[in-house]
C-alpha cells in the first residue's frame, strides 16, 4: 500500500502553507494516518518523508512523540476513555472496568491489550481531554462524548459500531 | 559596511561586565571567566537549553533561567554560583547518573567525558536518586562507530551537528520523556542508514560514552574537538 495521489496532493497543498515544509510534518501524518486505516506503518512515515523533503528520523521522531499518532494497527474505532483526575473522580473508573469486562480487553495504553477481539474498538486511556465540566467524558473517533454513565457508554458503542470510521483530518 | 553593535552592562556575580546585545548570558560569563556548567550547549550549534546545568539566578525573576538561551539585558543582575544553584545543579547531574548507566569504570570515555568531570568538579559525591538500570541496546552495526544508549544523556548534540553542519539529520530524537531515545533514520541499525555519511561528527561532539570509534577500550576514547571553532566561524561569516 502507498499514498494515493490525492493524499499526496493533500500534503503538498498543506505544506505550502509554511514558510518551511518541516513545519508540516504533523498534518502530513495525520493525512497518511487516515489513509493506512488509523495507523502509521514505516512505509507511511517514510512517504511523508519523501512528500515533504524533510529527514525520515525527524518523521520518525515525531510520530513516535505524539500519542495521537498510532505505530500499531488500531480497531476501527479508537475509543480514547479519559481516566484523569476530574473523571476520575466522576466514575471513570468503573466505566474503565465496565468496558475491560465487556470487551475483555486491558485499557492499560496498549493498543493490543485494548483493542477488542473483532477488531471494532481500541480504547485507550488518556490524560485529561480538558472536558472536565463534563466527566467523565470519552473521544470515539473525532467525536466527544461527554456525562458518560455505564448504559450511555454501551449506547454510544453499540451505534457507532456498526458506522463508518471518521478520521481526523487537517 | 559593518553595522554598530550596541553594548549592553551587567552585573555578574557582582561584577560589572559589558556585553554584545546579542551575546547570551552564558558567552559572557565564558568570556570573562566565569564559570557555568553546560552539558547540552556547545558553541557552533543551536543553544536548546535542555540540559538546565547552566541555570542562574536573575534579580526580579522568580524562576531561574538557562544561561545559554538568556540574552543579555541591560542593568541585569545575575548570580551564577549561588548555594541554591549548586545544589541544583548536583541534582541535575545526579538525576543524569540514576537515569541510565553510566559506569565510568568500565567506560571507553572515562577520563575524557564531560558528565563525569562535571560531577568531579561540582562534587557530586553521591547520587541521592535510585538508579534505574534500564536495559538499553548498544548498536555497534555502523563500521566505524558505536552508540551506546546506557550512556546517552539526550543532549541531542549529534542531532544538531548532523543537521546544522553536516546537513545529514541522519539522528533524531524518538519517544518522549523516559522513553526518548536518539535515532538514525527510521530507527534503523545505524550501519543501514542511507542518511549518514558516516563524518563522525556526532562522536567528537558527544559529551560523554554514548558516541564512540570502534575499537577503542576503556579511557582510550578522547573526542576531538578541533573542527568546532572553525566551523562556527564559517556558519557566522554566512549569516
Ligand atoms: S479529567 Fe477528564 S476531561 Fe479533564
Ligand atoms: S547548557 Fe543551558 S540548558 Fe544545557
Amino acid at each position: 500500500m502507498s499514498l494515493s495521489d490525492e493524499a499526496r496532493q493533500k500534503i503538498q497543498e498543506i505544506a505550502a502553507r509554511y514558510p518551511r515544509r518541516i513545519s508540516a510534518t504533523i498534518p502530513a501524518l495525520y493525512v497518511a494516518q487516515a489513509e493506512y486505516g488509523g495507523w502509521l506503518p514505516k512505509e507511511a512515515m517514510v512517504e511523508v518523508a519523501e512528500e515533504l523533503d524533510v529527514p525520515p528520523s525527524h518523521v520518525f521522531g515525531v510520530a513516535t512523540f505524539y500519542t495521537l499518532f498510532y505505530k500499531e494497527p488500531v480497531g476501527k474505532h479508537v475509543v480514547q476513555l479519559c481516566t484523569n483526575l476530574a473523571c476520575m473522580l466522576c466514575g471513570a473508573e468503573t466505566l474503565q472496568q465496565h468496558l475491560e469486562r465487556k470487551f475483555n480487553i486491558k485499557i492499560n495504553g496498549s493498543i493490543r491489550d485494548g483493542t477488542t477481539a473483532d477488531g471494532t474498538f481500541t480504547v485507550l486511556p488518556v490524560e485529561c481531554l480538558a472536558a472536565c465540566g463534563g466527566a467523565p467524558c470519552m473521544i470515539v473517533d473525532t467525536e466527544y462524548y461527554e456525562n458518560l454513565t455505564i448504559e450511555k457508554v454501551d449506547k454510544i458503542l453499540t451505534q457507532i459500531a456498526t458506522q463508518p470510521t471518521v478520521f481526523f483530518k487537517p | 559596511m559593518r553595522q554598530s553593535v550596541r553594548v549592553k552592562t551587567l552585573k555578574i556575580d557582582d561584577r560589572d561586565v559589558g556585553a554584545r546585545e546579542d551575546q547570551t548570558l552564558l558567552e559572557v560569563c565564558r568570556e570573562n571567566g566565569i564559570f557555568i556548567p553546560a552539558l547540552c550547549h556547545l558553541d557552533g550549534l543551536t543553544p536548546v537549553g535542555a540540559c538546565r546545568l547552566c541555570l542562574v539566578e536573575v534579580k526580579g525573576q522568580r524562576r531561574l533561567l538557562p544561561a545559554c538561551v538568556t540574552r543579555v539585558e541591560e542593568g541585569m543582575e545575575v548570580n551564577t554560583a549561588t548555594e541554591r544553584l549548586k545544589k541544583y545543579r548536583r541534582q541535575i547531574l545526579e538525576l543524569f547518573f540514576s537515569e541510565r548507566n553510566h559506569i565510568c569504570s568500565v567506560c571507553v570515555s572515562n577520563g575524557h567525558c564531560e558528565l563525569q568531570s562535571l560531577a568531579q568538579q561540582l562534587g557530586v559525591d553521591h547520587v541521592h536518586f535510585p538508579y534505574r538500570y534500564p536495559r538499553l541496546p548498544v548498536d555497534a552495526s555502523h563500521d566505524r562507530f558505536v552508540i551506546d544508549h546506557n550512556r546517552c544523556i539526550l543532549c541531542t548534540r549529534c542531532v544538531r551537528v548532523c543537521d546544522e553542519i553536516e546537513g545529514a539529520h541522519t539522528w533524531d530524537v524518538m519517544g518522549r520523556g523516559i522513553n526518548a531515545r536518539v535515532i538514525t533514520d527510521l530507527n534503523k541499525p545505524w550501519g543501514e542508514s542511507e542518511s549518514c555519511t558516516s563524518c563522525g561528527k556526532c562522536v567528537h561532539v558527544c559529551p560523554t560514552g554514548a558516541l564512540v570509534e570502534k575499537g577503542r577500550s576503556v579511557a582510550e576514547m578522547a573526542k576531538r574537538r578541533q573542527f568546532l571553532p572553525y566551523l562556527t566561524l564559517m556558519r557566522e561569516g554566512k549569516q
